[in-house]
């Protein structure tokens, strides 16, 4: 056991400098590191939201509320289809619960009907399974008339896959554009979307820039009767009563069906109101919509329109001339940063589907130093005492325990910093446990070769029987706390998955410091002092 | 120099002899952390029950009282207000609102237009809705279940099933009183408490894996000694390097506790009275248990497969 050939030295060598490379960057500025030769390893660290504040959002998507959206859709589709020449007389259209259903009166035409309404299942193309088609809806056509869409599961699953996606791009899109932090966008599991943002120092404007819908609609604004009259008693068919973003909140009537919506447009701007100077956000409409607002403006010079934002009405001008050039102006008491907010909704367009956050954390950047401190210092204090412990207990032995001990601290934040793991506070408490823990193979190892001094072994053979009959006892305890350490990486979820990955890479560690690195230094010892007694 | 030893070189303490307090003692913390796990019961935190806390610094000496007439007129239900480290420093815990996710969020909205901007600084906000705290809690429990069946099948493969039977009864039975004494101590339960239970789980294995080493090579080499004795014997040559382990553990552990911050207090407190528990458990319970299981019994086939494995593990020297 004593014995090491040249190219374990080597190894060993190479591991330990390995460690001193790439634990070395953490201790340097980053403009430092940028003077260092392209050889060295540069990277530091990655620190935890927890350690340098961010924020942390889970979101959802609602399904049931697209569901309701993409239901209403197909009511409309439905009523048009049926409408078509020639007419088949309906009744009763409408959504149950988690179907739309629509009764076809004259049964002769329940055939047509059928033919027809089959085309609206909408296929999906699969791109999951080899591109095979899917349909979005179930039509289920029972013998009395009566004809039912549900959505089928595939289609749904389908669905949601494909919102989950647009929905990243969309909001890569917003927060790229206010451009402070790099916030990491994923998806986790089938309808749900993780945002992190480290460093960032202003949660809720992060959240409102992600979690708003940004649906940008013009309407006309409807004067037959005022919206106080709507409220009170039923507003004309086809338009709805929308509430405005002021404060107190003002009711508009205002057409159902939109203009024209977000997606005509191209581009949105922050400007500065000429005549006031307040804020405004500029836009321009692509060529389409261009000419849709050129129609609609010149038909309706001296009548309100509304411009609606997720249902809120945040301005409702009057049109004072046809607007031909296809560009127009919001002007709804911006501050500044609410304008710029705008305007970047609007560039980044709507999500197509609401989004609610099922779970939130945020760091201050100050609590986040302040752990990062308390988790240094508890840190050297733990480490001073188990060093000084150690050579209290084993002498020169203990010093050797302890050097090992450095040896596999540098190892574990060298190998954190090269895979990247996420340094988080109970990582650090994970790094605190470790070094306590570290030692633990090296009080096997002495207590063993006492034991064999104790039975009248030489001193070399003392230790070499001390190792070697400590081995099996270490693997078995280690991999017994590795087992523990991979299921809590299995299952946690940001801090306590960083906790796991520090505990997994310290048994990793321990085994090489505490074992073969320790065996190695002592091995020289030896060979050098060739000890006939030990002093442990 | 003259080294520090904890525990004298040949201790004979008969540990077998204790079982008769240890065993009976055992029974009851356990039973008695069960039953206070069922009637009074854990105080989750929100990562389980879902809800928000949120962490702030005041300007100058934080007036508790204030913040809590504050919270009480937003009417959020159940709102704990606690100093939390330094005196500026304050913890505010708002029980789970009812209305789904959304009505969480608007906690979050209200207590902040509560307080003036340049009064308090929102240190942490965490906002837990109710679905992910029901999958926290299911994944919570899957994890302590599975890594202690994971363990315990490790433990089979190396040993016998006495030894893995033995194991995962003591590691149950640290868990039980560490859960016990969340109880007690009102202590807050969440995710990062999982984390200390799975990491009790894992010292207290190694703890008891390292007697259960010495104890199956004894049983290889005294033949004729009584399981009583060889136990004791057994426990008596590990209890040196027992204590040592855990001293250096319980230092750094402390060092966290006193210097490591608020935010994890609980957890290495949690962890601290585990390692303890831990370590009292491998040698007060551990080998005991092997009597009860008759480990003698069939001593041949024993040492049969003992040897198989213990030469496929480790090379002899």
């Amino acid at each position: 056991m004593l014995y090491f050939a040249r190219w374990k030295i080597a190894v060993i060598t190479l591991v330990v400098i390995a460690g001193i490379l790439t634990t070395l960057p953490n201790f340097f500025s980053a403009k430092t590191l940028e003077s260092w030769p392209g050889f060295l390893p540069q990277s530091k660290m990655v620190l935890g939201l927890d350690l340098q504040g961010g924020a942390y959002l889970l979101y959802e998507i609602d399904k049931a509320d697209y569901v309701q959206k993409r239901f209403r859709t197909l009511e409309g589709d439905i009523r048009s289809t049926l409408r078509d020449q020639p007419r088949i007389g309906y009744t009763g259209l409408g959504i149950q619960g988690e179907s739309v259903q629509v009764r076809i009166r004259d049964l002769s035409q329940l055939a047509d009907a059928t033919t027809r309404l089959n085309e609206l299942r909408s296929p999906l193309v699969n791109s999951v399974f080899g591109g095979q088609a899917v349909n979005e809806f179930d039509v289920n056509v029972s013998e009395d008339g009566l004809v039912r869409f549900t959505f089928s599961q595939q289609g749904l699953d389908q669905r949601m896959q494909s919102i989950v996606q647009q929905s990243i791009e969309v909001i890569r899109r917003r927060v790229d554009e206010i451009g402070t932090t790099e916030p990491s966008i994923q998806r986790q599991g089938s309808d749900r979307i993780l945002v992190e943002a480290p460093g960032e120092s202003d949660p809720q404007r992060l959240k409102d820039l992600v979690g708003q819908t940004a649906q940008l609609t013009f309407h006309m604004v409807d004067t037959s009767m005022s919206a106080q009259q709507a409220l009170q008693g039923r507003p004309p068919a086809g338009t709805v009563v929308a509430m405005s973003t002021d404060d107190p909140p003002i009711p508009y009537l205002i057409a159902e069906t939109p203009l024209l919506s977000g997606e005509d447009l191209v581009d949105a701007q922050v400007n500065f109101d000429q005549r006031s100077n307040e804020p405004v956000v500029s836009f321009r409409f692509n060529t389409a919509g261009a000419r849709k607002f050129s129609v609609v403006t010149q038909q309706n010079v001296g009548k309100p329109f509304a411009i609606v934002l997720d249902n809120e009405v945040i301005s409702a001008p009057v049109i004072r001339e046809p607007i031909t050039g296809g560009s127009g102006q919001i002007s709804g008491n911006f501050t500044v940063e609410g304008a710029n907010d705008l305007a970047v909704l609007l560039r980044a367009g709507a999500l197509p589907a609401k989004l609610t956050v099922i779970e939130e954390r945020s760091i201050g950047p100050g609590l986040g130093a302040d752990s990062i401190e308390a988790g240094k210092l508890a840190s050297l204090i733990g480490a001073a005492a188990v060093v000084i412990f150690m050579i209290l207990a084993y002498g020169r032995f203990g010093v050797i325990a302890d050097i090992a001990l450095a040896v596999n601290v540098i190892l574990i934040f060298g190998v954190l910093t090269t895979l990247q793991a996420t340094l988080t506070l109970p990582g650090i408490a994970g790094i605190v446990l470790t070094i306590g823990m570290a030692v633990d193979a090296n009080v096997l190892i002495y207590e063993r070769i006492r034991e064999e001094m104790r039975a009248g072994r030489s001193a070399i053979s003392a230790i070499d029987a001390g190792f070697s009959r400590a081995l099996g006892t270490i693997l078995d305890a280690n991999i017994t706390t590795l087992i523990a350490a991979l299921i809590l990486f299995q299952l946690g979820s940001g801090p306590v998955k960083g906790f796991a990955v520090t505990l997994a890479v310290g048994i990793f560690t321990t085994v090489f410091s505490a074992f073969t690195f320790t065996r190695f230094l002592i091995a020289m010892w030896v060979r050098r002092a060739r000890p006939t007694k030990l002093s442990l | 120099m003259a080294l520090l030893r904890l525990v004298p070189d040949d201790t004979k303490i008969r540990f077998m002899w204790l079982r008769k307090v240890s065993f009976p003692l055992a029974i009851v913390l356990g039973l008695g952390s069960i039953a206070l796990f069922f009637t009074v019961g854990l105080n989750y935190g929100i990562d389980f029950k879902g809800g928000t806390v949120i962490e702030m610094k005041t300007q100058g000496p934080a007036d508790v009282a204030a913040i809590r007439s504050t919270m009480s007129d937003l009417n959020l239900g159940d709102v704990q207000v606690q100093q939390f480290g330094g005196e500026d420093e304050v913890l505010v815990r708002i029980e789970e609102q009812p209305g789904g996710e959304l009505a969480q969020q608007a906690v979050v909205a209200n207590v902040r237009d509560a307080f003036a901007e340049d009064q308090v600084d929102f240190r942490r906000i965490e906002v837990v809705g109710p679905r992910v705290s029901e999958e926290l809690a299911r994944a919570g429990v899957i994890g302590v279940g599975v890594s202690l069946i994971a363990i315990m099948f490790y433990i089979w493969f190396r040993f016998e099933w006495q030894f893995a039977l033995g194991a995962i009864l003591t590691t149950f039975n640290d868990v039980l009183i560490t859960i016990g004494l969340f109880v007690v101590l009102r202590l807050d339960f969440s995710l990062s408490s999982i984390a200390a239970v799975l990491t009790i789980i894992g010292y207290s294995l190694n703890d008891t894996v390292v007697v259960y080493d010495r104890i199956r090579e004894n049983l290889r080499r005294y033949k004729k000694m009584s399981l009583t004795d060889l136990l004791d014997q057994s426990i008596n040559e590990t209890l040196s390097r027992t204590t040592m382990t855990s001293l250096t553990t319980l230092l750094a552990l402390f060092a966290l506790y006193a210097f490591g911050g608020e935010v994890i207090r609980s957890f290495t407190l949690a962890m601290i009275f585990g390692i303890a528990i831990g370590t009292y458990s491998s040698i007060f319970l551990a080998a005991p248990f092997l009597i009860l299981f008759n480990l003698r019994s069939n001593d041949k086939s024993d040492d049969e497969t003992a040897d198989k494995q213990e030469t496929g593990a480790a090379p002899a020297a």
